[in-house]
């Protein structure tokens, strides 16, 4: 279907040009506003840019809040969630490369929980949690979400297509099955574990739920959990919201741009298509 | 020796990432049907003897209980407005990307992306100074053209839009994805084709590229409808399912439910509810699609 002349072509230039402003209008409102002090935040009507542009949000994110503490607690998150990429990539590897008793009931039972809906085991895990002794508990956040049957499926789906005489060339070699996984399967599957990486990154980072269930305790909430607790205690103060939110946004924006390739590729590697 | 190990090797790799989804995922599922026949709360936590089996009590509550009634009724709302605003626009958006140069839908792809990787909470703050009746970006706009000021989370039904608005701004970007691999696995020579035979573009779009990409349409509808139904962030960060229920979700009943009030078993009556209807929705979409092929 292409487009017949210049004309057509100029209008759906236009189109997704308003549209690409409209979505991104959120974002742009909220890095300015985060620059404003509190009174032009507020003026009517607003401003477009800060008149006199000042970081005093962040700041306070800082000094009279716990944005720190915040910090810290969601980049622990960040790297366990990694370990749990590693144990989905050894389980992808594991149902894509062997060949054992009930593989296939093994591997029905870890695609079936993919069909159960979080609201359903948030309950009832909580309880567990709670009957471990993990509430309130940085272990209690972290394990819940640790392992993905999608991720898993996504990952044996590549792994499948790694020739098998590499690995058994490797075994008679002497290589031991630990030393195959770490030097030859996870290089090899470097494509799609990118995106993997990526994407744990995004999603651990703004892991919200589970933070917020376990956590009573303010010196184990993540970013988000905070950035709520904000909201609820300062009802009008904006600029501070914004530079909340600014602070939760950026980093992700700045690392999906750089990998927006891999990730956008990914989807079709991934064969959803 | 060496028999054994290479035995035991491949549950070596499966077993960790197997038990987590067993303790995490089925466990619940069973302590869930245990707990819903139960009236199971905060002292039955602290003390099991405290706990009662009362068979149906909870559903037959359930079905009596105000709340819940609302909050499956706004779900259905939010199914009903936002499931095919959703997935029209993701995929009118797939088409354009389409139709202009590389670099352009390059460009464009990510713009229209990125809403689907920020925080919801950070997004939520966000649309609501923007939704502010007094002081957001959106009334002051309304203003310059002399509208008067929207109480968009304010009124119970507008609150209720202004919601899906936001969540169908945030969910554009998977769907429009796999609506834009589906499009550029169609082999251009069937436009071709068409082109020869005189057929305009209308016809070419409902006879070629709709019917092409009925899988992925299929596989969109279902994810976003799944998905639709466990509305939850939104109404939480955002209006805490007020103003008088208006925008309370099911997904966010049973939150209230088992977090806020610590009704375990009432909570988990109600959140087979929303499992029971998450699965005739998903029967139903194949059924439809089954007919559809024949």
């Amino acid at each position: 279907m292409d487009l017949k002349n210049n004309f057509e072509r100029a209008i759906i230039n236009t189109v997704l040009f308003i549209g690409g402003l409209l979505v991104s209008l959120p974002f742009v409102w909220m890095i300015l506003s985060s620059f404003k002090n509190e009174r032009e935040v507020l003026s009517i009507p607003p401003t477009l840019f800060p008149n006199a542009p000042t970081f005093e949000h962040y700041i306070n994110l800082f000094t009279n809040l716990n944005f720190d503490v915040y910090l810290v607690n969601t980049l622990v998150i960040v790297f366990f969630s990694m370990i749990g990429l590693l144990l989905n990539t050894m389980a992808g590897y594991g149902f894509g490369k062997f060949q054992f008793k009930g593989k296939e009931i093994w591997f029905a039972v870890v695609l079936l929980t993919m069909m159960i809906p979080g609201q359903v085991t948030m309950i009832p895990t909580y309880l567990i949690l709670n009957e471990a002794g993990l509430t309130n508990s940085m272990a209690g956040i972290i394990l819940p979400g640790l392992i993905a049957a999608f991720n898993i499926f996504l990952i044996r789906q590549f792994m499948v297509t790694i020739p098998d005489d590499l690995i058994e060339a490797a075994r008679l070699d002497g290589a031991g099955e630990m030393y195959i996984f770490l030097k030859l399967i996870i290089p090899l599957a470097k494509p799609i574990l990118a995106v993997q990486v990526i994407l744990t990154f995004i999603g651990s980072w703004n892991s919200f739920l589970w933070p917020l269930i376990i956590a009573n305790d303010e010196k184990l909430y993540t970013l988000s959990v905070g950035l709520a607790l904000l909201q609820d205690q300062n009802v009008s103060n904006y600029g501070l919201q914004m530079a909340g939110s600014t602070f939760m946004v950026v980093p992700v924006l700045i690392i999906f741009i750089i990998f927006q390739k891999h990730i956008v590729e990914g989807f079709n590697v991934s064969g959803i298509k | 020796m060496n028999r054994f190990k290479s035995n035991l090797t491949p549950y070596f790799f499966i077993m960790p990432a197997v038990i987590l989804l067993g303790i995490f995922s089925f466990l619940p599922i069973l302590v869930s049907l245990v707990i819903s026949f139960t009236d199971m709360n905060l002292s039955g936590l602290a003390n099991w003897s405290q706990i009662s089996f009362i068979g149906f009590d909870n559903f037959v509550q359930l079905f009596q209980d105000d709340v819940f009634l609302k909050s499956m009724g706004n779900t259905f709302i939010y199914v009903i407005i936002g499931v095919p605003l959703a997935v029209i626009s993701s995929f009118v958006i797939a088409l354009l990307l389409k139709l202009v140069s590389d670099w352009m839908s390059t460009t464009f792809r990510v713009i229209y992306y990125v809403p689907s990787v920020t925080n919801i909470v950070a997004i939520a703050v966000v649309w609501s100074f923007l939704y502010n009746q007094e002081y957001g970006l959106f009334n002051y706009l309304l203003s310059l053209v002399n509208f008067d000021a929207i109480p968009w989370l304010e009124d119970p039904f507008i609150a209720k839009l202004s919601l899906i608005a936001m969540a169908v701004w945030k969910s554009n970007g998977v769907s429009m994805l796999i609506f834009l691999a589906a499009l550029q696995s169609i082999p251009n020579m069937y436009y071709e084709a068409a082109d020869i035979d005189g057929a305009n573009r209308w016809q070419k779009l409902t006879k070629i590229t709709l019917p092409s990409m009925s899988f992925a349409t299929f596989f969109v509808v279902v994810t976003t409808l799944i998905g639709w139904l466990q509305f939850f962030e939104e109404p939480f960060v955002m209006t805490e399912g007020g103003p008088l229920n208006g925008t309370n979700s099911l997904a966010l009943f049973i939150y209230q439910e088992g977090f806020q009030y610590s009704e375990f078993g009432y909570g988990a009556a109600a959140s087979f509810v929303l499992f029971i209807i998450i699965i005739l929705a998903t029967l139903l979409q194949f059924k439809l699609r089954k007919s559809e092929d024949n």
